[in-house]
């Protein structure tokens, strides 16, 4: 019969059973996966944020001339105080800040709008062909953000900046106001309509969980159609809306695209441009000091926004179960509303591609007549050095093939890094639920969701200059746009990963223990082949997101690293318009045959994974 | 063959909430012990840990002579070399595998040849009435089904001691009934020492050898079936074990072998105490009488439920309440007169300020 242990005799014992509980502890496999997470993130998130911060009061080489009496790697405030308080703050820092916030809070409004009033359409009212709305209201988002920028200038742009005329001009005559070429009314208009994808589908998800007794209660309380929609209706898709607001307003605060093709032309900068224009002559001190600004503005959005709505897992009620709910009669109005909202989604999403595409076809840029029809940007040979400065034409152009295999390949390895390190995040933070190491890891996941894109890239040039440790310095190099694409997508990762896990019930694995299986085989026997087609539809999201990327990795690439979408805004700043817009067509074709086998694999909704 | 489980001082936290506090227990090689109590009372836990897939804050576990966990030895086995096997609420059957995968999952861990694990999945099966079941997929059986065969995953590895985690609570009634039968000859024929957590004291009745009461992470009683239902350690198990409840009625001690509860008086074993008391009456333990010459306390009939074997019946004199049961169906009517009278073996004493057990 066994004899219970009394307390241990000697210290020495004491401290084996401490030793022997400490490793029980780091050898927990959630445990242990939680660790190596949290070093990776440090690694990727945590350091370079202090890097960048850490660049912002040093003395740097390009700096000397300007400081007197410094040496390289001296504290200073030098940046700071150049970029917040002297004469050219209000150039360089504030009229960005604004013209920043009035295009972000613009484009959030105006896809706010639309989106919520779409959703409204098409689960309250009995419009009919709601299942082409769906899809159609997909398709702005599937395509780069810039490319309703793009299409935009063909249609809109004049002579101001310099340059051949838009289409208005040349059927009319008169060239369109600045204020409808350029600047901030096209940056909001441009990307509120790649955006409102996000509050449509929250929205419509929403209002189809909302069972409509809650409705109904108001209504036989006495409330009328307008009182039930504000007091009832409304504060329950707060969340939704919270959620849309929360992706749109830090998406299009980092955005570069749209107001690089429409604001730098007429000097309107926001953060992200003019974080480009310091970055691009090697000044990073005053650029890291935008982005900091940036990120700030960015993140203090965010939190009042989930003080406001109340908790962070609102955004993760997508979803509905569809209630049975009572339609508004359009009546008379069917009709004309109907064919509003598909001539809208038409010109929203298949215009643009047609614009473009014409635009493609013209010898000399400006001219939109037939005479000028050439299929040179295509296919032509590049002997003509009035064309395209003497580059051949897309399809022949080596350099295009180049940016084409960089682009799938950096979106391959991105998603494939991203799903296994979704697997590791999920396992870790659910099979961890409840204890403080795994709130931490969730948490610290997140922190790249609420750093804008182009200032996430930032952080990185400052991170991979010099070598860290073992890794030998990146910058300029294509495994560069890996990692910080990888980092970016943390968040998603932790996303998919956690609500794959959360599928597979805690028992299934515990049955496996309990049969005696090692953790290893527990993964590879049980968990993996239950998660494994979360996972791959995770990996193909990625796949199409990161293809369509630019103000992440604008700031890293080089000539030899370029891809589709970096190149599109090289062709446009060089003037070569046409085969600007053939690149964003081939990069918009790859992207849809992403798109297309995602929906073969899983029968077509894109909502699920939507939204990183 | 049999092993005992010896748990010494165990206790586990959850944040601020104990959950086992200081649970000291010895279970006999061959027990089918029930830990039985509401929920949140710790069971589930306490098994949990036994298996191994809970790592407790204190204490010692011993299966069989072998040391499981202990805290100051900073010792614990992952549940794989405990020897034991664990039967779950929901199956737990690992839905990408068939039947026979399922069950030679953990076979194969141990290296088994390919006949040795056919034949032990035949025999499995067969115990569980599951034959020719092999190559079925968990979603295409029914809940019950599904419940088998994870009783066969476990049994085909032949461990030491079953741990079952309310195995019936997902099936509906009857089937529920069908694996009690199953259950307890299972344990009858393989004479295995067997943990079982449920909430269901009929099952916990009809089943165990033995019964620990647990309620906030503590053991209440631990007996046989029969003596935790007519000697309830304290009013706790008295109140949870029974349907209907317990009739429960404070008083204070009066003459000799009387308990005062207000209006009348209730007689009652030999004591030595004094002060306020609470007596526990079974509502079957009361003979019920329509004569008042057959003696009794005056009673009204304030409702009448008749269930077909039984019927109870809902007894009032102003404000004190009395459940009666009556076999078969009673010809009692709604406010009619009763006179109810009281056995005094069949009453039990409790102190009213411990709560516990006072007459023997």
């Amino acid at each position: 019969m066994a004899v219970l242990t009394k307390e241990p005799q000697s210290s020495k014992e004491r401290w084996l059973a401490r030793g022997r509980r400490v490793y029980r502890w780091l050898t927990t496999p959630h445990v242990f996966l939680s660790i190596i997470m949290l070093a990776v993130m440090i690694y990727l998130v945590i350091i370079p944020l202090y890097r960048m911060v850490a660049t912002t009061v040093t003395v740097s080489e390009n700096d000397l001339r300007a400081i007197k009496d410094a040496n390289v790697g001296d504290f200073t405030w030098y940046h700071w105080v150049r970029m917040l308080t002297s004469k050219i703050a209000k150039l360089m820092t504030y009229e960005p800040l604004l013209h920043s916030l009035t295009v972000a809070l613009g484009a959030t409004g105006f896809a706010f709008l639309i989106g919520g009033l779409m959703a409204w359409m098409v689960v309250r009212t009995d419009m009919p062909g709601r299942n082409t709305i769906h899809f159609l209201a997909t398709i702005p988002y599937i395509m780069p953000s810039w490319t309703i920028a793009m299409a935009w200038t063909v249609i809109f742009k004049n002579r101001t900046s310099g340059g051949t005329p838009g289409l208005i001009e040349f059927l009319t005559g008169t060239p369109p106001p600045d204020w409808l070429a350029y600047g901030p009314v096209p940056i909001i208009v441009s990307s509120g309509l790649h955006y409102y994808t996000f509050f449509f589908l929250f929205i419509s998800a929403a209002l189809l969980s909302i069972d409509s007794s809650l409705e109904e209660a108001g209504e036989l309380a006495g409330a009328g159609r307008w009182r039930i929609m504000r007091k009832i209706t409304f504060p329950l898709v707060i969340p939704a809306i919270a959620s849309g607001f929360i992706m749109t307003f830090s998406k299009a605060m980092g955005t570069y695209g749209g107001p690089n093709v429409l604001g730098v032309p007429v000097r309107y900068y926001t953060l992200s441009t003019m974080l480009k224009s310091n970055t691009s002559i090697s000044n990073y001190g005053d650029g890291f000091v935008l982005a900091i600004v940036l990120i700030l503005f960015a993140m203090t959005t965010v939190m009042i926004n989930q003080k406001l709505v109340g908790t962070r897992k609102s955004f993760e009620t997508i979803g509905g179960r569809g209630f049975m709910s009572k339609k508004v009669k359009l009546r008379n109005f069917k009709p004309i509303l109907t064919a509003l909202v598909v001539v809208f989604q038409f010109i929203i999403a298949i215009l643009p591609l047609a614009v473009l595409l014409y635009s493609t076809f013209m010898l000399r840029s400006g001219n939109y007549s037939l005479s000028n029809f050439t299929l040179a940007h295509w296919i032509g040979t590049g002997e003509d050095i009035t064309i395209n400065s003497g580059e051949p034409g897309v399809l022949r152009n080596p350099r295009i093939y180049l940016g084409a295999w960089n682009s799938i390949r950096l979106s391959l390895l991105t998603a494939l890094f991203t799903s296994m390190i979704g697997v590791i995040l999920g396992y870790a933070i659910v099979k961890g639920r409840g204890t403080r190491l795994s709130k931490i890891v969730e948490q610290m996941a997140f922190i790249p969701y609420v750093i804008p894109g182009i200032a996430f890239g930032a952080v990185y040039i400052s991170m991979f200059t010099k070598p860290v440790g073992p890794i030998p310095p990146l910058y300029g190099t294509f495994a560069l746009l890996v990692v910080v694409s990888v980092a970016k997508h943390l968040p998603f990762s932790a996303r998919t990963g956690v609500s794959a896990m959360l599928q597979v019930s805690k028992e299934l694995e515990e049955a496996a223990a309990i049969s005696g299986a090692s953790p290893w085989r527990r993964f590879w026997r049980i968990i993996f082949p239950l998660t494994s087609t979360g996972f791959v539809s995770g990996f193909l999201l990625n796949f199409i997101s990161t293809m369509r990327e630019l103000s992440l990795i604008i700031l890293l690439v080089t000539p030899t690293t370029a891809v589709l979408a970096s190149m599109t805004m090289r062709y446009i700043e060089n003037g070569n318009e046409q085969q600007a817009d053939a690149v964003i067509l081939i990069l918009i074709f790859l992207v849809l045959i992403g798109n297309f086998i995602i929906s073969r694999f899983r029968g077509g909704s894109l909502k699920k994974g939507l939204g990183m | 063959m049999q092993t005992p489980i010896i748990i010494k001082n165990l206790t586990k936290k959850f944040g601020d909430v104990i959950a086992v506090n200081d649970v000291s227990l010895t279970i006999e090689p061959g027990t089918f012990l029930t830990l039985l109590g509401p929920s949140g009372c710790g069971k589930t836990t306490l098994l949990r840990c036994i298996s191994g897939l809970e790592d407790p804050d204190e204490g010692e576990i011993y299966i069989g002579d072998k040391l499981v966990y202990s805290h100051l030895k900073g010792i614990s086995l992952p549940p794989g070399n405990r020897d034991l096997g664990l039967v779950f609420q929901n199956y737990a059957l690992w839905p990408h595998m068939t039947v026979y995968k399922n069950i030679t999952f953990a076979l194969e861990i141990q290296k088994m040849s390919k006949s040795e694990m056919d034949k032990r999945v035949k025999e499995a099966l067969a115990e569980v009435q599951m034959d020719g079941y092999e190559k079925r997929y968990p979603r295409e059986m029914s809940g019950g089904q599904q419940q088998r065969v994870a009783l066969a995953r476990m049994l085909a590895y032949r461990p030491k001691v079953f741990l079952m985690d309310e195995p019936l609570s997902n099936l509906d009634a009857r089937l529920r009934m069908d694996m009690r039968t199953e259950l307890k000859r299972l344990h009858h024929v393989s004479e295995a020492t067997t943990v079982y957590v449920t909430h269901d004291q009929m099952e916990a009745m009809t089943m165990s050898s033995n019964i620990a009461v647990m309620k906030l992470g503590v053991i209440q009683q631990m007996d046989t079936p029969d003596n935790v239902y007519h000697y309830p350690a304290n009013l706790f198990v008295a109140d949870f074990i029974g349907n209907p409840k317990v009739n429960l009625l404070t008083g204070w001690v009066s003459g000799k072998d009387n308990v005062d509860v207000g209006k009348f008086n209730v007689p009652v074993k030999t004591y030595n105490q004094t002060g306020d008391v609470v007596v526990g009456i079974r509502p079957e333990d009361i003979t019920i009488s329509t004569r008042s010459e057959d003696g009794g306390v005056e009673f009204q009939a304030y409702s009448v439920l008749p269930s077909g074997s039984d019927t109870t019946i809902i007894a009032r004199k102003g404000d004190t309440e009395l459940t009666v049961k009556e076999n078969g169906v009673s010809k009692i009517k709604m406010d009619q007169k009763i006179w109810l009278s009281f056995v005094k073996e069949t009453v039990n004493l409790y102190d009213k300020e411990s709560g516990n057990l006072v007459n023997a």
